[in-house]
């Protein structure tokens, strides 16, 4: 179990949850691409250093490496940034694991403008958009560091291709060791019946907030946890735009091909209800402290609650 | 070499091969016989000279892992596994089409015994350095080969699977490049260009010629000093002979402490009067009056 915490960073789940599952004896083997020390898969090389492999920096090597030891039978780990992975290599997660469906799971750390003070290069706005347009990758955004550990967890112990996007800064705690993960499931933290917001990541906690700031103009929000991007909850989706009537997603990420979209096209098709994003509105980042960069990009409850708000008003109009 | 077979039973493995890449790149009017034709005789070399492989079993555990990192050269895989018993000759006539397993650039498990997909190039050799680091954490004693073109070796990828094997000592990893130097805009370097005669040519860079070909697309040379100074056990090699090229690679296997590579110099489109040293067939098949006199050519 990762220690717990009132904030903690999702990244320091990774190399202890792969460190206990291998002392379970889960066949894992980790790739690293010179940033074990960020994502803390060093704990991991430490602990297992012959199956701790390491390649420099060169991403496009590291997944092919891993995507060679998943044939092998490995359950392979490939860990580094997320602007460089997939950033660097598309094409190569693409054609040696998405295609051929092998058993590697790229554990992107440092996603989202929550990165911070390294700047726009360091900051991955569009990494969920290229990994949720290939076809058979599981996508997954953890909330807090104990939803992290639970879905490496899942994602270890089923085969195929996942990614998953942790962060860098220590941010709150939402869950308590009872809670389970599952994939394919939305997490309902909050039930309501007047509008719902979706979230995913940092974001979950500012939609729990704006609830708050939404509950005290009497207004009834329903908070839902979509970590697990894909496979998408679409029952819970279709159920919160016929019991809510307005729909608003949240996330460190553009707002065009991560959840906003995924929700979009399912409630378009299917239940269509008025709906509001937040997210990076088709720009980069910038360097500044990671709760800093939120305020200034708008990615906060009071814009959530906003946005809200726009869609109960087109709701009734 | 397996005492079985001779020198003349390998060439007529390899005149059938060769006459199978014909035969289904001309079915499919698409594909890339030139890069398939050049590879022929190392296909030969590895599959009958030394791969520990049971077609029957594709997937045997213990088995030696062949990688083809150069995927426009699918018709070489896929007559070479049909030729091995992987599956019935006539399935090759399928390959291209809706429906058929044989897909333009290999795929993985289709049909068992292909063991990567590929098309993309410089993915191979990463992707072979993966499989012998898991035979080696698992005490498995396969090996691994892994056969790239020139194209792959102009791919950043590959050098950092070149930098990373040696790094790791990986000595169950024999790559062989198919070194025919010509790809798909015209001749890679200038040694094969017509009237290059192996100089360096008085203008830097490429050009671009009258017929559209573009001389000197990127230098590879000097190649072996390349590998030998990332740290790997460096052999070359007429690419077109077969018993050399398995004298090679036993020795690659028989080498300690490095991964090794064995450059094989070969001609795109042996073996075909008209298609050798051409850089038009890279990516076209044969006209009908073409197929038949290539067929005529590699009658045995």
């Amino acid at each position: 179990m990762v220690q717990q915490a009132k904030t903690a960073a999702t990244r320091e789940a990774v190399g202890p949850t792969l460190v206990r599952l291998t002392r379970e004896g889960l066949d894992i083997v980790v790739v690293d691409a010179d940033l074990g020390y960020s994502t803390t898969t060093a704990l991991f090389g430490r602990e297992f250093p012959d199956r701790f492999f390491t390649v420099g920096v060169a991403e496009q090597n590291m997944i092919g490496v891993a995507a060679g030891l998943a044939a092998a039978g490995k359950i392979a780990f490939a860990s580094t940034f997320a602007v460089f992975a997939p950033g660097h290599c598309f094409d190569q997660i693409r054609m040696a694991v998405a295609q051929p469906g092998l058993n590697v799971k790229l554990v992107a750390s440092h996603g989202g403008v929550v990165t911070g003070e390294d700047g726009a290069s360091a900051q991955a706005i569009e990494d969920l958009s290229l990994m949720l347009s290939m076809p058979g990758f599981r996508v997954i955004v953890p909330a807090d560091v104990v939803e992290a550990e639970q879905a490496i967890e899942a994602a270890a112990r089923s085969y195929g291709p996942f990614y998953i996007r942790v962060v860098r800064p220590k941010i709150p705690v939402i869950h308590d060791g009872s809670y389970r993960f599952q994939l394919g499931k939305a997490n309902l933290l909050r039930p309501g019946s007047d509008v719902t917001v979706m979230a995913s990541g940092v974001m979950v906690k500012a939609a729990l907030d704006a609830a708050e700031l939404l509950a005290a103009d009497g207004i009834d929000c329903r908070v839902l946890n979509m970590a697990s991007l894909k496979p998408l909850d679409e029952e819970a989706v279709l159920a919160a735009a016929a019991e809510t009537g307005a729909i608003v997603t949240a996330e460190d990420h553009l707002i065009h091909g991560g959840l906003g979209s995924l929700v979009a096209q399912c409630v378009a098709t299917q239940r269509p209800v008025p709906m509001a994003f937040v997210g990076m509105d088709d720009r980069y980042g910038t360097s500044g402290r990671w709760d800093q960069l939120l305020e200034h990009f708008g990615l906060t409850p009071q814009r959530i609650a906003e946005a809200a708000k726009e869609t109960l008003a087109r709701k009734s109009a | 070499m397996p005492s079985k077979v001779n020198v003349d039973e390998l060439q007529a493995i390899a005149r059938r091969i060769r006459r199978n890449i014909i035969g289904m790149t001309a079915a499919a009017q698409s594909g890339h016989p030139g890069g398939s034709l050049s590879c022929a005789d190392i296909m030969v070399a590895i599959y009958w000279g030394l791969l520990r492989h049971d077609p029957r079993n594709p997937h045997w555990p213990e088995r030696d892992r062949f990688v083809m990192s150069k995927g426009h050269a699918s018709p070489a895989m896929y007559a070479t596994l049909a030729e091995a018993g992987y599956f019935p000759t006539e399935e090759l006539l399928t390959f291209r089409q809706l429906g058929s397993r044989l897909q333009g650039h290999n795929v993985i498990g289709k049909p068992p015994g292909v063991e990567m997909s590929a098309g993309a190039l410089g993915m191979g050799l990463s992707f072979s350095l993966g499989l012998a680091l898991a035979g080696r954490l698992d005490g498995k004693d396969y090996r691994v080969y892994c056969l790239l073109g020139d194209g792959d070796c102009q791919e950043g990828q590959t050098w950092e699977a070149i930098l990373a094997a040696a790094h790791h000592s990986v000595d169950n990893l024999t790559a062989i490049v198919d070194r025919n130097h010509i790809q798909n805009d015209g001749f890679s370097d200038y040694a094969r260009f017509p009237g290059g005669n192996g100089q360096r040519p008085q203008r830097p860079g490429g050009w671009v010629r009258e017929d559209l070909h573009t001389v000197n697309v990127m230098s590879l040379d000097p190649f072996p000093e390349k590998w030998q100074a990332f740290g790997w056990y460096v052999q070359e090699v007429d690419g077109h002979d077969i018993p050399a090229i398995i004298a090679a690679l036993e020795n690659a296997r028989a080498h300690r402490g490095q991964p090794g590579v064995v450059i094989a110099q070969t001609t795109k489109g042996k073996g075909v009067s008209f298609m050798e040293n051409n850089p038009d067939f890279h990516g076209k098949a044969t006209t009908p009056e073409q197929t038949e006199q290539a067929l005529q050519e590699l009658a045995d």
